[in-house]
């Protein structure tokens, strides 16, 4: 059996923001080490700097400081270009608030996750595939104030994998759902990294959740993982 | 897929897109309008002149531009002279003085000639001069000055009795005996103008060199030469005052376009940060802002000539004097001031949403 390949690496990782002059550091020297097709669940509380290290593996942001290496792109020196083609190909992510544009269906809202990779060449029948985990494939001609919130995530979910990224970046994705839809949403979280191997960071602020889905479980404070 | 997501955005905030159309329109309705005004009245003065059915048209050498009217500075004489040459069938001399008021002019003419070298005016109502004090005035102004024959309409602080409405198209709008205007204006013997009718037209050229040796200082033109001059280019001030025109419809669209997007892309701040999450680059950003804006823009255009024809057409009703030429040359031409200046309104926002934190945008509520 081969050993799996590291795909995040993440070493003496800083990052600070301004509010005005005044410094406020985010994240203080954290270290971490991820999988390919490992399933890692990250919790800690409010202010901890979880969706800020979400932000720079998505490369949303740059890091201030440290090493961080993101299936081979080393996201420090990379610049906003390069960051740009990562999330379009490597990454998808997973919003606590979903974050579908609302003036377009279901179906729209992944199409144009494929639109803005370039129309990548992709497996349609492995994607009708997830649409049927996600069950959510007669609700795709329905705009996203027609779908209920369980539904409205797993669109989300549907179109973070449009583009089959190797990682996927899910920031609370239970956080606005009531108990039967975050258990189905975590359960089609699971099954997902089960079937396709895609690895996968979850924020939570549920524990039994993380424990339910993650091989792993990181807890973060202060900007560093404890 | 982002024309979807561009059509499904216009749709999505329907007033402010109908604002940011009307805006374009009244802009594209605004160019046409005003290019069309002016090319309608020169083209209808040129129609006019031609009307008179002459060949050669003399004039003194103090007035240059084809529209300029002057008092009269030419002796009467010289109609005798100039219609006595064995090429000239007939000659016939006016005076004109131009009315401030409205940028017409009246006519003096000496009826008898006039008509035979035009063919005759073509009465819609009453008949020629029968007194000193007479008009003939054509159809266009009796509707403009809702008068009929029998009326009187005053002119320097006389009253002058419409004796007759004729068809348009023959020189003037108002014609009055040129000896009363002689008289009036104390131009006893003097002519603003001189029109030349020869037996053969073809000889024009030769008559016009003849003429310009024997009468140096005079401006001596064929018609055809004449009515050439009555365009947009040969005339300072109305080619200025139509930039300034385009230029403040251009301020117009520039300043709608760019409040319609700028509070659209405010409005879609964290739609941008969706997109910007899924990887879309500022320049993907910038179409969809620029596509909008086109889409606008192109709306706008149609918009505006459909408007312009509704302008034409209430102008020409309520004003009969004005004449709106709608040249369809200008549809482009407004319509690339238009969209020229619809996408510089735009630079601003498109740039500025491109620009857009990622983080800052998805946190926007």
């Amino acid at each position: 059996m081969s050993k799996p390949s590291t795909i995040i690496e993440i070493a003496d990782l800083e990052k600070t923001y301004y509010l005005g002059r005044v410094p406020v550091p985010v994240l203080r020297g954290l270290n971490l080490e991820v999988e390919t097709g490992e399933f890692v669940g990250v919790v800690g509380p409010s202010g901890s700097g979880k969706s800020t290290l979400f932000h720079i593996i998505g490369g949303l942001t740059p890091p201030s400081s440290g090493h961080v290496r993101v299936d081979g792109l080393d996201l420090a020196a990379a610049g906003d270009a390069q960051r740009t083609r990562m999330r379009q190909r490597t990454v998808g992510f997973v919003f606590q608030k979903f974050n579908l544009l609302p003036t377009l269906t279901a179906g729209e809202n992944i199409g144009i996750a494929r639109d803005i990779a370039g129309h990548m060449d992709y497996d349609q029948a492995h994607f009708q595939e997830i649409l049927g985990l996600l069950g959510i494939s007669d609700r795709l001609h329905h705009k996203p104030f027609a779908l209920s919130g369980g539904e409205q995530q797993r669109v989300a979910i549907a179109r973070a994998l449009a583009n089959s990224p190797k990682i996927l970046l899910a920031d609370e994705p239970t956080g606005n759902l009531d108990t039967v839809n975050s258990q189905a949403v975590l359960a089609v979280l699971k099954d997902l990294n089960r079937r396709l191997g895609q690895t996968t960071l979850m924020i939570t602020h549920n524990p039994e959740a993380a424990a339910f889905c993650a091989h792993r479980m990181l807890r973060m404070q202060d900007g560093k993982i404890v | 897929m982002v024309n979807r997501l561009v059509f499904q955005n216009l749709l999505h905030r329907p007033i402010r897109t109908l604002l940011s159309v009307v805006a374009v329109a009244v802009e594209i309705t605004l160019i046409l309008t005003v290019v069309g005004l002016c090319h309608g009245m020169l083209e209808e003065s040129a129609r006019r002149t031609r009307g008179v059915g002459a060949d050669i048209l003399v004039r003194p050498s103090t007035v240059q531009a084809a529209m300029a009217v002057s008092s009269a500075d030419m002796s009467e004489k010289l109609v005798a002279l100039m219609a006595a040459r064995p090429p000239v069938e007939l000659a016939t001399g006016t005076t004109v003085q131009m009315l401030t008021s409205n940028l017409q002019s009246i006519t003096g003419v000496d009826l008898d000639s006039f008509s035979r070298m035009s063919g005759g005016l073509k009465y819609l109502a009453g008949g020629p001069f029968e007194q000193p004090y007479d008009a003939i005035i054509d159809e266009v102004w009796a509707r403009q000055n809702k008068l009929r024959v029998g009326e009187s309409m005053p002119l320097w602080n006389r009253n002058f009795r419409v004796a007759g409405i004729v068809e348009s198209g023959k020189l003037s709008r108002v014609f009055i005996p040129m000896t009363t205007m002689q008289d009036l204006l104390g131009w006893k013997g003097k002519l603003s103008q001189i029109y030349i009718k020869l037996r053969h037209k073809d000889d024009t050229p030769q008559v016009i060199a003849a003429l310009k040796a024997d009468f140096p200082g005079y401006n001596i033109y064929s018609v055809e030469e004449f009515t050439s001059l009555f365009s947009i280019n040969n005339f300072a001030g109305i080619t200025q005052f139509i930039r300034v025109m385009i230029g403040l419809g251009v301020i117009i669209g520039f300043l709608v376009v760019m409040l319609s997007m700028y509070t659209a892309i405010l409005e879609r701040t964290r739609e941008i940060g969706i997109l910007k999450s899924l990887g879309a680059s500022p320049a993907y950003i910038v179409t969809i802002v620029i596509r909008e804006t086109l889409i606008l823009a192109v709306l706008g255009i149609g918009v505006g000539v459909l408007f312009s024809f509704g302008v034409k057409l209430l102008i020409e009703r309520n004003f009969p004097i004005l004449v709106v030429s709608l040249h369809q040359e200008w549809w482009l031409w407004g319509g690339l001031i238009a969209v020229g200046g619809a996408l510089l309104g735009s630079l601003y926002p498109a740039f500025r949403a491109a620009r857009q934190d990622p983080i800052a945008a998805l946190a926007y509520e």
